[in-house]
């Protein structure tokens, strides 16, 4: 013992110690590995937290599948990195959770990997038009949650809740909103179209979509701040700083249950309802483990707890559910829903994208 | 030591790493960059390799011209206020006893530790109605109610200086430190006032100094996105700003890379300009 205690280390010893070192630690891995894992991509913040805490732990334990969540960014940023890492053959996660203008711009470069309804009995529990579909009838994703966009306030600054989208335009609001920065995700001109113009029907034409930013830009002195971070607006609302705006009525009901002076509001012309799908990645080699879960997540009993716990809307019809009146009510409404044109943001996004900037930046 | 001119390849071999270096994390990237700028988009999708130069001919208009001359404007702005500030503080900071310019130092440079959200954030809160300095101004008297001073041209300018500011003083410190004292003395000696010798002596002096900071502040602001759009209003959004949208955002990576092309070569002009100007001016 002392014989080692005294042996000089040389600087190869090191590194030799060093690397058995390193290759001992690595074991546990290189076992790990054979057991089954999933990689799934979830929003990165409140979804991915409550995903890890309320979701993902009873997965495991019913299929015996680990699940490694990844944090991935709103917008199209994770689309990007993931038709990126496809074209490497890699994949930073197997399943994604995706909104829909990013689902369908990844169905338009068959980023997704075909899924097999034959392994997804469950996906008969849901609601048609949240099954993403190829043109050729094949599965490309299938719907995990929705969630709403609402009108949000702060409850110090309005004493009443606004009833109408059309509060965004009324005069007494100047510099007091905080909407959404891109037109892809504000979804502000369904907004318009839908309380001003009789309907989303009226953005068919190049004429409707210029009519509908012409009104929007009426808005523009009524804007504090247009956010592409969530966070920052989030916490200007509960500060009071920017007190009404657009926001999730999911993360907005959380923070009002936890104290926070917010309130969210379904608007008379209804909420904006976009909804998230999970799809699997081409360059992903999980297929069986993606299949069990996608069917895993369609369960209404899992569906419920999502409502019930991460207060999205259920994807599965609502019979099949157990919700109360009052719960199903928390997390969605009765009220026809703004559902967004995804069609526009396929055909025609850089035109859109080019007035839109133009309209808010000129 | 006699400098010997290198006889074998061997001898270039020290060059090998920065060279390689430079290729893998410049040259590569920015070829890459090139290449995507011509690309063909597929709207509602990606894009597939082509030649075509629409997304430069979308660039073209009066909108991103402004875009872009105003991101040019703010950069220079920034650039000239952290010139101005810096100098004058760097003067005092070099005529200071050693243990205050350590002190001054460490706190400058702990500035450059923090990531440009926490900078933004931190700002953005100072800058508010609700627990912003203006109602330190209401409870000194000075204001009859807070205000926001947020989103504005002066938030983004501030954050933007407080930023660059740090690299500014590391610029201008060793000059300054080796300015040779007898100089002022001089011009003090000959009846200058200290104010007056500073401007005729420790200012033309530094010329060649000063202009690298002008450069390198420039380029460094030039390239800031987030503070235009966490302080600023969207006409305050910069052309680097533009690009993370249509990078990130839109999935339009060739527009993208249109728009970052084209700025690093009104950049790489403007810079060469200032230094054939410095140059001319030293020539006569």
């Amino acid at each position: 013992m002392r014989d080692i205690l005294n042996a000089k280390l040389g600087r190869r010893g090191v590194l030799g110690a060093g690397l058995a070192g390193a290759s001992m630690l690595a074991m546990p891995s290189v076992l790990r590995a054979q057991d089954k894992s999933l990689k799934v991509g979830v929003y990165g913040g409140f979804f991915k937290d409550s995903f890890d805490k309320n979701i993902f732990p009873d997965f495991t334990k019913a299929t015996g599948i680990a699940i490694e969540s990844v944090a991935e960014p709103t917008g199209e940023a994770w689309l990007v990195q993931l038709e990126q890492a496809a074209k490497a053959g890699a994949a930073p996660a197997d399943v994604s959770m995706m909104s829909q203008v990013a689902m369908l711009k990844g169905q338009s470069t068959k980023l997704w990997a075909p899924l097999d309804a034959a392994k997804l009995p469950n996906s008969k529990n849901l609601i048609d038009h949240f099954v993403n579909k190829y043109p050729d009838g094949k599965i490309a994703g299938i719907g995990a949650v929705s969630w709403y966009i609402t009108l949000v306030t702060n409850t110090q600054a309005y004493k009443e809740a606004p009833t109408s989208w059309a509060a965004l335009w009324d005069k007494a609001n100047a510099d007091k909103l905080g909407l959404l920065a891109l037109v892809s995700n504000s979804f502000l001109l369904e907004v318009t179209a839908k309380t001003f113009m009789g309907g989303t029907k009226a953005l068919d034409t190049d004429e409707g979509i210029l009519k509908a930013l012409e009104k929007l830009a009426e808005v523009k002195p009524n804007v504090r701040l247009w956010y592409r971070d969530e966070a920052q607006f989030e916490q200007a609302l509960k500060s009071g700083e920017i007190p009404m705006g657009q926001y999730y009525h999911d993360v907005t009901g959380l923070a009002a249950s936890q104290g926070s002076p917010v309130r969210s509001t379904f608007p008379k012309e209804g909420g904006i309802q976009d909804s998230g799908c999970w799809a699997l990645s081409r360059a992903s080699k999980k297929t069986e483990e993606a299949h069990t879960f996608i069917n895993y997540m369609c369960q209404p009993a899992i569906q419920a707890t999502l409502s019930r716990k991460v207060g999205t809307s259920p994807t599965v019809k609502r019979d099949l559910l157990d919700l109360t009146a009052a719960e199903f009510a928390s997390v969605s409404s009765d009220i026809e829903p703004i559902i967004p044109r995804y069609d526009l943001y396929q055909t025609k996004s850089d035109f859109l994208n080019q007035k839109w900037t133009e309209m808010i930046a000129g | 030591m006699r400098r010997e001119p290198p006889q074998r390849l061997a001898d270039y071999g020290p060059l090998f790493f920065p060279a390689g270096m430079l290729i893998v994390f410049f040259v590569v990237p920015f070829a890459t960059m090139i290449a995507v700028s011509v690309f063909q988009r597929e709207q509602g999708g990606f894009y597939t390799p082509a030649f075509v130069f629409d997304n430069y001919a979308r660039f073209l208009s009066l909108f991103f011209g402004k875009v872009l001359g105003f991101s040019l404007f703010l950069a220079i702005a920034v650039a000239a206020a952290c010139v101005v500030i810096g100098i004058p503080f760097t003067y005092l900071l070099s005529r200071s006893p050693r243990k205050i310019q350590i002190v001054w130092l460490v706190a400058l440079l702990s500035i450059l530790s923090l990531s440009e959200v926490m900078i933004g954030f931190a700002w953005s809160t100072l800058f508010s109605r609700t627990a912003g300095i203006t109602n330190l101004f209401v409870w000194l008297g000075l204001m009859t109610q807070a205000q926001a001073l947020t989103p504005s041209f002066g938030a983004v300018m501030t954050a933007m200086t407080y930023q660059a500011f740090p690299y500014t003083v590391l610029v201008l410190y060793p000059a300054l430190v080796r300015l040779d004292p007898t100089l002022t003395e001089a011009a003090r000696t000959l009846g200058a006032s200290p104010v007056k010798a500073f401007f005729t002596v420790v200012v033309p002096a530094l010329r060649n100094t000063i202009l690298a900071t002008l450069i390198m502040v420039f380029i460094f602001a030039l390239g800031s996105y987030l503070l235009p759009q966490l302080l600023g209003r969207p006409q305050h959004w910069t052309l680097s700003v533009l690009i993370t949208d249509q990078a990130i955002y839109q999935s339009n990576m060739p527009f993208a890379a249109a728009m970052a092309v084209f700025l690093v070569l009104v950049s790489l002009a403007l810079v060469g300009l200032a230094l054939y100007a410095g140059q001319q001016r030293q020539a006569k």
